[in-house]
């Protein structure tokens, strides 16, 4: 099975799952007890604005049809208006999703550079004090929560001794970095923590593997079967759970961007639950679920090219 | 005759929570060019983790504490690393028994023969693959050219092996240590890999270690024959000589217990008890909590091996009463 | 090497006398140190609110925002209460939502696999399907989803964690239900002629709690910080109810001139979470040595 047809048959199987997500997510407005709109206009409600309203979004018309609206409309890329500024909300998520996916690639990238180093030397020198010190970390920052870990680094590093910036998003690419260090860290140190533990147990399952002494008894040079048999191999193992792992920094932006006030998708749906703007909570939960989907596919094709054991 | 590789009371002990596992207890032996000796014992008698001592790949929680292993006349157990990774895979090669986990299963086979090639040796790269191929065809593998690219995973199990004692032989070893590679295949698979090892052996002249606890295969294979138990050598003598006149009650326990066929046809005698609990060895000869014709003076001393005729040693202390 | 393995593996169980507490604890030390801990904060949450020295919500805006000091051993918020005392009464609070969150989905998600698992069909095919779902979100997206539906508020929060945390439980389930069913001392159990509520009840879920146990320690901690951090945002528990996350929240406009608002909830959601976590990595250690 090339990898072609590979690629192929995943995304046809992502198929159901993205239509059972949107279905869903139509369904969610109407799943909200009493009459969506006038759950939508709250304080302002009047029958006359119910009425408008009702016949704007096209409430009154049968499920099936609004459905059959809510697809077509989504595939000329109208998801509807925010209830509270009027933009469509496809605008809204062009100019913020683009920040939120910098902020996780980033958060990644640290995270990734912290745990790899990491893990190695924990499971090279299990048990000892370097090893457990290590391991304690890692729990503690499993154990606390990311947004008081963010707080505490803009005490820290943002307002005590002001190295990084406490507002604003910056202007470039550099700029960005810079300013989205302290938000992008915040999450970083909570995946490493995972990524340190996940890989710490792999490695350590591949040393005592038959394959490593084997390769041991070819003379190999032991940086040589280190790289070679051992990372790329515990590596591999800990890929699969890397689209779990990218799921939830998604998922984190939700915090993190509240924290640090920046405008990016995961704020935006905040902001509209605590506004009612449905048609944007809407929206953006749709735009997570395919996001995830799509990360989950990413990751899967990454993996089938690093592991030829996987068939279709 | 020149020996090629001489143990003399190897010691490999395991530190546990609760005391010392002495996997491998005052081992001694020789092997010769050409010659196949073989090692018998049940699991947990000490003969892989011999091997491994051999290799000096010990897993981390054991350590050699004794003893000397002679090749080429210098003791290997005082070599520094560096001389050691020349040592393996080009002096001395093993071959292990489950060809899958041994196997790498992101690299292709051809690539573990040919990093072994460039180790050891400073040939370009096209040129191992070459010798890759080769090695693939003298093993008996079909279509090597196709083969050589492919993956463990892709390969039965059979070829699997095939293709690990192609790697093991890359670098034309001395001697070759191989650790039980034929338990778990099939007896027709098994036939075939032994009957390959045997041709190329005496092609490349090397002496060989055959760990196995099957005394089948011991017969088809092997010159020599040392049977361990607990860590330590039981006996040791030529193969026939061993069949015909074994003199120490372990190894006829292990002959009584093997099911016969045609006339010799009788009760299948099982040795009673349990296996020794490594951790916790009587003083004296280990075997004898199960031994039918131990006496007190068996618990107490501590046994060394005794000539029962040249090239024979037994570890029993009674074997002139019981036997002659 | 398997005598080898075998004496490296053996398990110490600990018999009810001090020795065998002794050698438990250094073997296990998590273990030991979880359960004080944790019966510890479990004290504070039912004693918390006698030992608090302030009421937990009347104001006093003449102390508002004093550091640490002799009266208010970790300082006072923006309406003059004693943090120390909103932290005592939180526990029980975000200690409320670890518990409730974590039994109901526990005991739901548990018989959902086991079923889903031992009969597989229709009903196994609608649990993937729901798992399918729930994984293809982000954990916090599709809680706040739910709350957008319901609108926050505690109850709701409850609702919510609850509805997306019993599949985890009964993926975990349904998958050693897949791998035990075909065991042979369950085919054994059939072959006898025992009823499947008899098999799965007393052969096959004795052998999968384990498991489900050791999750359930980890999950405490996630809907701990799920709670607090759905308090931080406003979607869970209400102000002026004291609620960890919520006065993180209260706190942050103050970061720069009174860091402690914020610093000491979050220290306590830090040392509850590190307690659970120290649990549920010794209950695994002591339920399923081999893992190690």
């Amino acid at each position: 099975m090339d990898k072609a047809s590979y690629i192929i048959g995943r995304l046809l199987q992502m198929i159901p799952t993205v239509f059972a997500i949107t279905v869903l997510v139509f369904l969610m407005v109407h799943l909200i007890p009493g009459d969506p709109a006038t759950i939508m206009l709250g304080l302002k409600a009047t029958p006359e604005k119910i009425e408008m309203l009702t016949q704007h979004l096209g409430l009154d018309k049968p499920l099936v049809v609004q459905f059959g609206i809510f697809l077509r409309n989504l595939a000329r890329g109208d998801m509807g208006d925010s209830l509270v500024s009027r933009m469509p909300v496809f605008e809204l998520l062009k100019r913020r999703l683009p920040l939120t996916l910098f902020l996780a690639g980033y958060a990644a990238t640290l995270a990734i550079l912290m745990a790899v180093p990491l893990a190695l030397i924990s499971a090279l020198k299990r048990d000892s004090l370097i090893d457990q010190t290590i391991r304690a970390i890692t729990v503690a920052f499993l154990s606390t929560p990311s947004f008081w870990v963010g707080i505490l680094l803009l005490i820290v590093l943002g307002v005590k001794i002001p190295l990084f910036p406490v507002g604003g998003i910056g202007e470039n690419f550099s700029q960005r970095l810079y300013y989205l260090f302290l938000p992008a860290l915040t999450m970083a140190l909570h995946l490493a923590s995972i990524l340190t533990r996940n890989l710490r147990d792999g490695i350590i399952a591949t040393l005592a593997s038959e394959h490593v002494v084997f390769a041991r008894t070819k003379g190999l040079n032991e940086r040589l079967v280190l790289l070679k048999h051992v990372i790329r191999n515990a590596i591999v193992s800990t890929l699969t759970l890397l689209g779990v792992y990218m799921s939830w920094l998604v998922g984190g932006s939700v915090i993190i961007e509240t924290v640090f006030a920046l405008p990016g998708v995961g704020w935006t749906m905040v902001q509209a639950i605590t506004g009612r703007d449905y048609p944007v909570v809407q929206a953006l939960t749709l735009t997570f679920g395919i996001l995830v989907s799509v990360v989950y596919l990413l990751t899967d094709i990454v993996y089938s090219f690093l592991d030829p054991r996987v068939t279709l | 005759m020149d020996e090629v590789l001489r143990v003399e009371n190897l010691k490999t002990y395991f530190t546990a929570h609760d005391g010392v596992v002495k996997a491998v207890d005052d081992v001694s032996f020789s092997v010769h060019p050409g010659e196949v000796l073989g090692l018998v014992g049940e699991s947990g008698s000490g003969k892989s983790m011999t091997c491994r001592s051999i290799m000096r790949v010990v897993p981390p929680a054991g350590r050699i504490v004794g003893g000397h292993i002679y090749y080429g006349g210098e003791d290997i157990l005082t070599w520094p690393d560096s001389r050691l990774k020349a040592f393996r895979g080009s002096e001395v090669s093993m071959i292990l028994q489950e060809p899958m986990t041994a196997l790498n299963p992101v690299l292709s086979v051809g690539e573990q023969i040919v990093e072994t090639i460039v180790e050891h040796e400073s040939i370009a790269r096209t040129d191992a693959l070459e010798r890759a191929i080769e090695l693939l065809r003298l093993v008996g593998i079909p279509g090597p050219e196709r083969r050589v690219k492919e993956y463990p995973h892709e390969f039965s199990g059979g070829m699997r092996q095939r293709a690990m004692i192609a790697i093991a032989l890359a670098c034309r070893p001395q001697i070759l240590l191989a650790d039980e590679p034929t338990t778990a295949l099939d007896v027709t698979i098994q036939d075939q890999i032994i009957r390959l090892v045997q041709s190329l052996q005496a092609e490349l002249g090397m002496g060989v270690v055959w760990v196995t606890h099957d005394l089948g295969v011991v017969a088809q294979i092997c010159d020599r024959v040392a049977v361990m138990y607990a860590g330590q050598i039981m006996e040791s003598a030529d193969v026939i000589e061993l069949f015909e006149n074994s003199r120490h009650p372990y190894t006829h326990g292990l002959m009584e217990s093997i099911p016969r066929t045609g006339s010799r046809q009788g009760q299948l005698i099982p040795i009673p008890g349990q296996p020794p609990n490594l951790l916790n060895l009587p003083p004296g000869c280990p075997f004898a909590p199960r031994c039918r014709y131990a006496t007190e003076e068996c618990q107490a001393q501590r046994v060394s091996l005794r000539e029962v005729s040249p090239g024979h040693l037994s570890a029993c202390i009674r074997f002139e009463e019981i036997w002659d | 090497m398997a005598t080898i393995t075998q004496t490296q593996k053996r398990v110490g169980i600990a018999r009810p006398d001090l020795q065998g507490l002794v050698r438990l604890s250094r073997r296990n030390p998590a273990l030991i140190i979880g359960i004080v801990m944790v019966t510890l904060i479990f004290l504070l949450a039912i004693f918390g609110p006698a030992l608090a020295p302030y009421d937990p919500i009347e104001t006093n805006y003449s102390a508002a925002l004093q550091p640490p000091n002799a009266d208010h051993w970790l300082g006072t918020d923006k309406f003059g209460r004693d943090i120390f005392s909103r932290i005592l009464y939180a526990t029980r609070v975000n200690l409320k939502i670890g518990v409730i969150c974590v039994t109901f989905p526990f005991m739901f998600g548990v018989i959902a696999g086991c079923i889903s698992g031992y009969y597989g069909g229709l009903v196994d095919t609608l649990l993937m399907r729901l798992v399918d779902i729930s994984v293809a979100f982000p954990f916090y997206v599709l809680v706040i989803s739910i709350l957008a539906i319901l609108g926050p508020g505690v109850r709701n929060m409850y609702i919510a964690l609850s509805i997306v945390g019993w599949i985890a439980y009964a993926k975990l389930v349904r998958g050693e239900v897949l791998i035990a069913k075909n065991l042979e001392y369950v085919l054994a159990a059939k072959a006898l002629g025992y009823s499947d509520l008899r098999i799965m009840a007393s052969h096959l879920l004795p052998n999968i709690i384990n498991s489900a146990i050791v999750f359930a320690m980890s999950d405490v901690v996630l809907c701990i910080l799920a709670g607090s951090s759905l308090g931080f945002l406003g979607l869970g528990v209400q102000a002026p109810t004291p609620e960890w996350g919520v006065m993180i929240a209260d706190g942050r406009e103050y970061i720069t001139s009174a860091p402690w608002l914020s610093f000491f909830p979050g220290l306590a959601i830090a040392i509850v979470g590190v307690s659970f976590s120290l649990l549920g990595d010794g209950l695994s250690s002591f339920l399923r040595p081999t893992d190690r």
